[in-house]
């Protein structure tokens, strides 16, 4: 396919392997922002071929990880109702929800009886469906004016645009069956978090292409300032990862900082304009919940008041359910790039990808399943 | 979830509320999408998709920026060689 197979060309892998490993000289940790980055770093053994003084870490950007505990229990509830048709992409069908982990059920959740995530759910009847795109979801409300029509609205910015197009034809139809569970979240305000934490380790930056490709960069030059770290905005096949690297190792060997893009075919420093336009109609900034991470301020999105009818929260009274967290999962740690999946306790042993603990597990972008899967077990045996 | 993958646009046309949609093809496989965030892309030009929608054209131009590098990367290599020879 083009626009990919040339950026899976291994001869071209091999000659940036070894400029990079010309260019090592001092230790360095870089994070890659987007899991799906971890996954093509892990899949293709890029992480096993560059220079021992490079230490990759893994961040935040896996919106099925950072999704609060407490979300996916308001979502299951909301699936459970018999007027509803629950939809969702594919990767939160298989998130637990606290039921499991604590064998207890809050007196305002209506999850009991063993459906521990939205997969769960539908096979006991209930009306889950899997969607390729939000409009999906606009068209079932349309087909099934006396359903319910909920869509699970997790992501970055990449998906915000999708997501506010929904919402926004939603109103033109004047559909009062369509609404979104939304968790919205951003990418520079969890950046400032990881770059301002006491323990931080790292020092150069892999921004997510796509994220960039809808927000451009321009917000990421003052946080390359203010922390004097190179951000290399990069793109998601092999190769692009390795200029990537190549780009952000040059800028820290030479003391370099400020913002770089690899990904140019498809990201510039503004941004998609249009997109920004809706995105900016329907949502507006608010604090998040990061799960294993805590609260960031500004650092997601919400509908404005003007969509507040189409806040499935809201029309479910779902607003006060809580949720408490496994205290074996260091998710957390993880997704902020001071500890690597198989330093958790529970890695491969009590968490797999078939019975995940934590999200990074569950998500084919969490750091976590990609070391599972890929045979990064560091000294724990698979599924002792 | 934030993956996208380019595709080159078949067809454009608007759909019931004005928004612009159109056919891309995928390696083959088509689909319909939402073009409405890429208002300059033609059809036979290749936009980067992500869950239905088109987030942006791609710049067949800068595309060739990594392989120029690699290309004098491998020159100055050359380069070096001879001149260490």
């Amino acid at each position: 396919m083009r626009f990919v197979d040339e950026y899976r060309n291994e001869a071209d892998a091999r000659k940036f392997l070894t400029a990079i490993e010309r260019l090592a000289v001092r230790e360095w940790t870089i994070m890659e922002i987007c899991g799906g980055q971890t996954h093509t770093l892990i899949k293709s053994g890029i992480d096993r071929l560059l220079p021992q003084q490079l230490t990759l870490v893994h961040g935040p950007g896996c919106p099925v990880c950072v999704t609060p505990l407490e979300l996916i229990d308001r979502a299951l509830a909301i699936a459970r109702r018999p007027e509803v048709i629950f939809t969702s992409f594919g990767d939160m069908l298989r998130v637990p929800g606290s039921a499991r982990q604590t064998f207890e059920v809050s007196k305002t959740s209506k999850v009991s009886h063993g459906a521990r995530d939205l997969l769960g759910v539908k096979a006991q009847g209930d009306d889950v469906r899997m969607v390729y795109s939000p409009l999906d979801a606009v068209k079932l409300a349309q087909k099934h004016p006396d359903r319910q029509v909920v869509f699970f609205a997790v992501g970055f910015e990449t998906t915000a645009p999708g997501n506010a197009m929904a919402v926004w034809q939603a109103k033109q139809l004047g559909l009062a069956n369509f609404s979104i569970l939304c968790s919205h979240v951003l990418v520079p305000p969890a950046m400032e978090a990881i770059l301002g934490s006491a323990d931080n380790q790292v020092q150069g930056f892999l921004a997510a292409g796509h994220v960039c490709t809808v927000m451009g960069y321009w917000e990421y030059e003052p946080i390359a300032e203010r922390h004097r770290v190179p951000i290399v905005v990069t793109g998601f096949e092999p190769l692009d990862l390795l200029h990537g690297i190549y780009l952000a190792l040059a800028a820290l060997e030479e003391g370099r900082w400020g913002v770089e893009n690899q990904y140019s075919r498809s990201v510039t420093r503004e941004g998609n304009r249009a997109a920004q336009k809706l995105i900016g109609e329907v949502f507006e900034v608010c604090d998040r919940q990061w799960r294993g991470i805590g609260l960031i301020p500004a650092s997601g999105y919400r509908l404005r008041p003007a969509y507040a009818g189409f806040d499935a929260e809201l029309r479910f009274g779902v607003t006060d359910m809580t949720a408490q967290e496994s205290s074996l999962c260091i998710a957390g740690q993880i997704l902020q790039g001071l500890k690597k999946p198989h330093q958790c306790s529970a890695f491969g042993v009590l968490c797999r990808p078939e019975q995940p603990l934590g999200a990074p597990m569950v998500s084919s972008e969490g750091a976590c399943a990609a070391y599972y899967s890929y045979g990064r077990m560091g000294n724990v045996k698979r599924g002792a | 979830m934030c993956l996208g993958v380019p595709g080159k646009v078949l067809s454009i046309e608007p759909n019931a509320v004005g928004v612009t949609m159109g056919k891309v093809s995928f390696g083959g496989v088509t689909k319909e999408i939402c073009l409405a965030y890429t208002p300059e892309a033609q059809i036979g030009d290749y936009v980067i998709v992500h869950a239905g929608f088109a987030l942006n054209r791609l710049d067949e131009a800068e595309a060739l920026e990594v392989f120029e590098l690699l290309k004098e990367m491998g020159e100055r290599e050359a380069w070096q060689g001879e001149a260490s020879a």
